[in-house]
């Protein structure tokens, strides 16, 4: 089977690094061009220096960019939809891992983004970026807009429970613990070493831009809130959503259990993690560096009706370039685990 | 074939076991024993657990 030639747009990020990582094992693709404007002409080792002797890539422009099978793109919000149509122009398959798609109601993109949306007139060509939730449409989509990775690990946990509409619609509460890769490869005072180190900081207790996706793709038509404050903590890699639901109900554990194997028993990469011993017995970032996995376990509080659902992912690779990669595998009809069949390391 | 008493998965239980034995659900992982045979029935096996609150 001959290649799929596919260039990367924006490579010199965190994302883009890894996607990169990715594809260079992907035995169906082979790489077309890798830009960074601010890295033009540099080995892409200089700045992904886990890539040495794997690949003698160089950065090329933007503006250099040739025809090829498909395109990821790998730049900051709001570049991709101002230049689409040049992307379009030169292949025809986009997959998007910034916000610009994401939405599909512009007055959403401009409520959560500041800013009005430039192309609301192809919006509805991109498919939202989770395979577990759009699966049959990626087959056929010639454009994704990856998920965002808190967004990910958020509505991978709670799909489950309001698909089968079994939640309160207006109480969930979500609490995410991210890494600071989140905050991608710029440095700034509030990173630096002396004042980052040890930290556990709010930064964004309230009116963060994932719940808009959230909310997207869990209200299945209805009318729900989602309450989202997200925790930056002293970890690279990583999310871990804490959610507490409110279950109109009463269910027990096996419910619980028979409700998210019903959903997820044949999916490649989600897990339920609810153990009773053991040193991992909840979804625990650190052991999914790496990986496209996302973890899922939950405990119901046996006084009332909440029950607390516990989603971890590694946020650069189910949350971003391993999110993209199986979505490529399903547009592309190759096997879905192409790539990423990495399990990760422990101890780590 | 018995219910895990967690996660209430079906499990295939080997020919001759017996009771008092302690199998691990492939579904969710819990140590369980086995405390009837005929029908068979299993319930959570006993362990330490950890409490960090205090």
């Amino acid at each position: 089977m001959s290649k799929l030639r596919a260039s990367v747009v924006g490579a010199s990020g965190y994302a883009g690094g890894d996607l990169l990582r990715l594809l260079l094992f992907h035995p169906n693709v082979e790489i077309a061009q890798v830009t960074s404007e601010s890295n033009l002409g540099k080995s892409i080792t200089k700045v992904h220096p886990n890539l040495r002797k794997v690949t003698d890539l160089k950065f090329t422009s933007m503006h250099e960019l040739e025809e090829c099978d498909l395109i990821f793109l790998c730049l900051p919000h709001g570049t991709a939809m101002n230049s689409i149509d040049k992307f379009k122009a030169l292949a025809p398959k986009i997959i998007d891992l910034s916000a610009d798609f994401r939405l599909g109601d512009p007055a959403l993109y401009e409520k959560w983004y500041g800013e009005t949306h430039s192309r609301t007139d192809i919006l509805s060509e991109f498919v939202y970026g989770i395979p577990e939730l759009h699966r049959e449409e990626m087959r056929t989509a010639n454009y994704i807009s990856s998920a965002g990775c808190n967004a990910t690990a958020s509505i991978l946990g709670l799909y489950p429970l309001y698909k089968n509409g079994l939640v309160e619609l207006d109480r969930t509460v979500i609490e995410v613990k991210v890494g600071s890769s989140e905050a991608g490869n710029k440095s700034t005072a509030s990173s630096h070493h002396p004042i980052k180190s040890g930290s556990v900081r709010s930064y964004q207790p309230v009116q963060h831009r994932h719940s808009a996706e959230i909310v997207q793709e869990l209200s299945f038509g209805k009318e729900m809130q989602v309450h989202f404050s997200a925790t930056s903590i002293d970890m690279v890699r990583g999310v871990l959503a804490t959610c507490h639901v409110f279950m109109k109900d009463d269910f027990d554990e096996k419910d619980i259990w028979k409700i998210y194997r019903k959903e997820y028993a044949d999916e490649p990469f989600i897990r339920i993690v609810k153990e009773r011993e053991g040193n991992y017995r909840f979804p625990e970032p650190k052991l999914l560096a790496g990986t496209n996995y996302c973890d899922i376990g939950f405990q119901k509080d046996e006084f009332s009706n909440r029950l607390v659902v516990i989603s971890a992912i590694d946020n650069l690779m189910k949350g971003a370039a391993g999110q993209a990669l199986q979505a490529f595998n399903i547009m592309n009809g190759f096997e879905e685990t192409m790539g990423l069949e990495f399990p990760g390391i422990h101890p780590i | 074939m018995a219910l895990c008493s967690v996660c209430d998965a079906d499990i295939s239980l080997p020919k001759g076991t017996v009771q008092g034995e302690l199998i691990e659900c492939p579904e969710c992982g819990s140590e369980l024993e086995v405390v009837s045979t005929n029908p068979f029935v299993l319930d959570v096996a006993p362990q330490e657990e950890e409490d960090w609150g205090q």
